[in-house]
Parts: C-alpha cells; sequence; structure tokens
C-alpha cells in the first residue's frame, strides 16, 4: 500500500500524445531593404544574401529589389518564395494594365494595388515585408512602407526586414533629422548624400545582423528612369 | 488526358490546410466512425517515409555536373540500396531529387506529361531548362498553398543555346540559381567545401572530382548517405547520367593511422616504438626505458 503512494520519478501520471510535427509552410529567408526619397529623387538599397530560415545562407546573389515601371520598383524581404509569387502576379497584372490604358501605372496607384493585393491573402498572409519605391507622376520621389497584410503609409524614407531595428533609427535621425532645432545648411538631403548614407546604412546592418550580406543592390530611381549598381557587403 | 495533372484550383477557392478535415481530426484524438470516414486514407505528405539524402552540383567551363548517391532511407535503414535519384526530362534537363522518392515519382509524372505535351503542339521548339525549372517552383509553391507539399529538395541542371543552367527547388517554392547548389545535407558540409574549392571555369574533370570529394566527405559524416553513387553532366554534347561509381573510401592513410598501416603487426611495431630511445627521448624528456 505504501508502495503505491511512492513516486520515484516525475513522468506524467497519463500517456500524452506525442503532438504530430505539422508542415510549417513559412519560412523566413531574411533580408534588409531601405529607401530614402528627395524633391527630385528615390534610392532604394537592398543586400542579397539569401537565408535558409537558420544560420545557413542558400545564396549570396538573390536580388531584393524588382523593377515594376520605368518609375517604380518594390523591394521586398521575408519569404522568398512569397516574394517571388506576389511579384508574378504585380507584374503580370501592370503588364495587363499597360496594354489596357496605353501607359504603365502611377506609383501611387502601384502603391494601393500593392496594399489591395496583400490584403486579399489576409488569411493567409504572403510572409513579405514591402517598400514600393519611385517618383511620382510629378517626378517627386516617393516612400511606401507596408506590414504583411497590408496596411501601409506614404513616408520620406523607410527600412523594412531583418536589419530594420538596426537602420530604422538611423534613418530618423540622419534623414528625418527629428527633434534637431539647429541643422546646417538644408533639411533635404541632396542624392549623392542619400546615396552615401544608404551605402553606410546598408553596411551598418550587415555587421550586426547575420541575414544581411554578401552584396548590396543599390537602385537610384529619377525622371531619367531606373538605374541598378551593385555594392559589396560582407560576406561573412 | 494527360494534361489532367496539372489543373490546379482556382486560387482563394483552396482549402489551403484541409481545415474541414484537419480541424476534426485534432479536435479529438480518436476520431468518431464519421470523421475517419471523412478523413479516410492519408492524402497528404505529413512527413517523409523513404528519403534520398543530399544532391550537389556545380558549374564549369562547359556545363554542369551533378552528383547524388543511390541510396533511399526509410528513417534508420538503408531500404534501397540501387537507385537513381536524377532524372532527365526533355532534351535538356536533368532532375535530381532528396527527400521523398515517392512524391519525386509523382513529380516525374507530372513533368513527362508536360514534356510530352509540349512535343504534341510540334512547334518546333521544346521546353528550355529554365522553362522547366519556372514550372517546377510554381507546382511546387501552389502544393504549399494546398498545405499538400512535395516533400522534396529538386537540384535542376541543363544545357540549352550553348549556356549553362543550374537551380534549385524546395519543398515551400523557394528557387534560386547559382553557380554551385547543394542540397540536403549537403548544405551543411559540401556547401562550404564547395565555398572554398569552387573557381570559375573549372575543367569537367576537376567539376567531377569537386562532386566525388563532397559527396565522399558526405559519406564520412551523413549517416543516411553511401558510398555508392552517380554523375550527371548537363554540356554541349547532351545529357549524361554515370552508371553507379563506388566512390574510393580508403582515404585514411595520413597521420598516426598511415604509421599503423605500414607496421601491421601491433606488438613488434609497440616494441620498436618503445626501444627507439631518440622517440622517447624526444616525447618525454628522458629515456623512460
Amino acid at each position: 500500500m505504501m508502495m503505491d503512494d511512492l513516486k520515484l520519478t516525475a513522468l506524467p501520471e497519463k500517456e500524452v500524445p506525442i503532438s504530430h510535427h505539422r508542415f510549417e509552410p513559412y519560412v523566413d529567408n531574411g533580408g534588409t531593404v531601405l529607401a530614402v526619397a528627395g524633391s527630385n529623387y528615390c534610392i532604394v538599397a537592398g543586400d542579397t544574401r539569401m537565408s535558409d530560415g537558420g544560420y545557413g545562407i542558400q545564396t549570396r546573389h538573390y536580388t531584393k529589389v524588382f523593377k515594376l515601371t520605368d518609375k517604380c520598383v518594390i523591394a521586398t524581404s521575408g519569404m522568398q518564395a512569397d516574394t517571388i509569387a506576389l511579384r508574378k502576379r504585380l507584374d503580370t497584372q501592370l503588364r495587363q494594365y499597360e496594354r489596357d490604358h496605353g501607359k504603365s501605372m502611377s506609383t501611387p496607384a502601384i502603391a494601393q494595388f500593392l496594399s489591395n493585393t496583400l490584403y486579399h491573402k489576409r488569411f493567409f498572409p504572403f510572409y513579405t515585408f514591402n517598400l514600393v519605391a519611385g517618383v511620382d507622376e510629378d517626378g517627386i520621389g516617393c516612400v511606401w512602407t507596408y506590414d504583411a497584410v497590408g496596411s501601409h503609409e506614404r513616408v520620406r524614407f523607410s527600412s523594412q526586414g531583418s536589419g530594420n531595428q538596426l537602420i530604422q533609427p538611423l534613418l530618423d535621425n540622419q534623414v528625418g533629422k527629428f527633434n534637431q532645432q539647429i541643422v546646417d545648411g538644408p533639411r533635404e538631403l541632396s542624392a549623392e548624400q542619400a546615396l552615401s548614407l544608404v551605402k553606410d546604412a546598408i553596411t551598418s546592418a550587415g555587421e550586426r545582423d547575420i541575414y544581411t550580406g554578401d552584396f548590396a543592390d543599390i537602385v537610384t530611381i529619377d525622371q531619367k528612369g531606373v538605374h541598378f549598381e551593385k555594392f559589396d557587403l560582407k560576406l561573412d | 488526358m494527360s494534361s489532367e495533372h496539372f489543373k490546379y484550383p482556382v486560387f482563394g477557392q483552396v482549402d489551403y490546410f484541409k481545415y474541414n478535415n484537419v480541424a476534426s481530426q485534432l479536435a479529438s484524438h480518436t476520431p468518431s466512425p464519421s470523421h475517419s470516414q471523412e478523413l479516410g486514407a492519408k492524402k497528404r505528405t505529413v512527413d517523409p517515409i523513404v528519403t534520398g539524402t543530399s544532391v550537389i552540383a556545380i558549374k564549369y567551363n562547359g556545363g554542369v555536373v551533378m552528383g547524388a548517391d543511390t541510396l533511399l532511407s526509410y528513417g534508420s535503414l538503408a531500404r534501397f540500396n540501387n537507385i537513381e535519384r536524377m532524372k532527365k526530362f526533355g532534351k535538356s534537363t536533368i532532375i535530381g531529387a532528396g527527400g521523398e522518392y515517392s512524391d519525386f515519382q509523382n513529380l516525374s509524372q507530372v513533368l513527362d506529361d508536360l514534356v510530352v505535351d509540349d512535343g504534341c503542339t510540334d512547334d518546333g521548339t521544346t521546353l528550355s531548362t529554365t522553362e522547366i525549372w519556372n514550372y517546377i517552383a510554381r507546382v511546387m509553391y501552389n502544393r504549399r498553398n494546398k498545405g499538400d507539399p512535395y516533400w522534396n529538395s529538386l537540384v535542376v541542371i541543363g544545357h540549352d543555346n550553348n549556356k549553362s543552367f543550374l537551380g534549385k527547388v524546395d519543398l515551400v517554392g523557394t528557387c534560386y540559381q547559382d553557380n554551385f547548389i547543394a542540397s540536403g545535407y549537403g548544405s551543411h558540409i559540401a556547401l562550404p567545401l564547395l565555398r572554398k574549392a569552387y573557381k570559375e571555369d573549372m575543367t569537367l574533370d576537376e567539376a567531377k572530382t569537386l562532386i566525388q570529394d563532397c559527396l565522399r566527405v558526405l559519406f564520412y559524416r551523413d549517416a543516411r548517405s553511401s558510398r555508392f553513387i552517380q554523375l550527371s553532366i548537363a554540356n554541349a554534347d547532351g545529357l549524361v547520367i554515370t552508371e553507379q561509381i563506388a566512390l574510393d573510401t580508403d582515404k585514411w592513410d595520413s597521420g598516426d593511422s598511415a604509421k599503423k598501416k605500414k607496421n601491421q603487426d601491433g606488438r613488434k611495431k609497440k616494441n620498436n616504438y618503445r626501444n627507439d630511445s631518440t622517440q622517447v627521448i624526444l616525447e618525454y624528456g628522458h629515456n623512460v626505458v
């Protein structure tokens, strides 16, 4: 009788069925994108590392910035497979629009269209974190920033992705010049200053964020069109 | 008709995760008879059963080489020892598969039908490797959207119009191209080796040797791999999948193990060693004999 009451182990009394391993449809491939808009330019940067969801790097050459029109790009971090699907949707629809209307969709219209596209998958979302950047009909630089389900906001600068926490405060300070009464020179950065800052920002993210690195695509958008250039980041 | 295979339900009308079935399954561990009737046999790859391990591939100066072993495992059991995990599709594409083998066989049927249908259009064009890779990526992504994935990672190689192609697709639809690719355990063990050893403009022989070296190292550490491998080559001459090759794994003759090998008689060697006063002095700083 006494022996029955004696417990020797902390094992559960009832056998608990092992919860079955379920298929995980989402992978975070990481990556950082950022954009800065001026009155007549927009500069976008995105690294080209694609992680495997953990410590591994699948490829060092996956470009996160995608040209939609001559005045607009989309920069996407998050899950690569969803990114590709999202791009394909946008691209086919934009080409359809171009044939129907004889002109490409304006950047603000694309921004709203992306929001609708993301929200349509509200209950099985694209795991993507987007920036839409470019110049509007008047040639003024513009950036839209999104969450995965389509909430969006027009801003002057923004970052998204795994290095977001490292880059956003830098941009707030250096581009937004928040809470600074005294500023030397004009408050708005020149295109050259913005380009230099964007390169420094993504390099800095690469210092600490393991999902950011290898190379960066630096994209300049103005009235003349979209210009891509490559930029080296740390490979480790 | 064969094109039945690639008709997928309209996007947005899919019960992505079979909630109607699975929700009731999860609600109780002992489903009622009506539930089990509704569930029927398991229809999704919930986890892989018979699996292949790594596939690795690299581009060289005139084409692409891919390698994989010929083992299929059933959990930890080495179940089938001589199965080709690489298969030709059309005139310019070879796909190497890791993961659930039955899923690969099913996907192979889909792709073979695609190739046949394309041939039947008789318009003088054939599917390029890029097109096949893109198609697979869409199929894999669609299946993951339905919560019913093909549980594979697929390495696609090819050579058409004098251009080499090397790409990969996995079970969630992640797809990319690169100069060297390794899947499965290979992404942990072979990929770092490839990053170090890869150079542009390798010859075919160099590339073959590199692949074999990687597969050998994988055999040393991946418990689900085998010593029997095959190589696939895609270049201007067409496609080749080699016969089975037995890797020479007797590469242990370096360092201390080499000394032992030269003198098989353990006792005699031990005596020699102990009597070699110079050696002992070198090791201990004084003569202990």
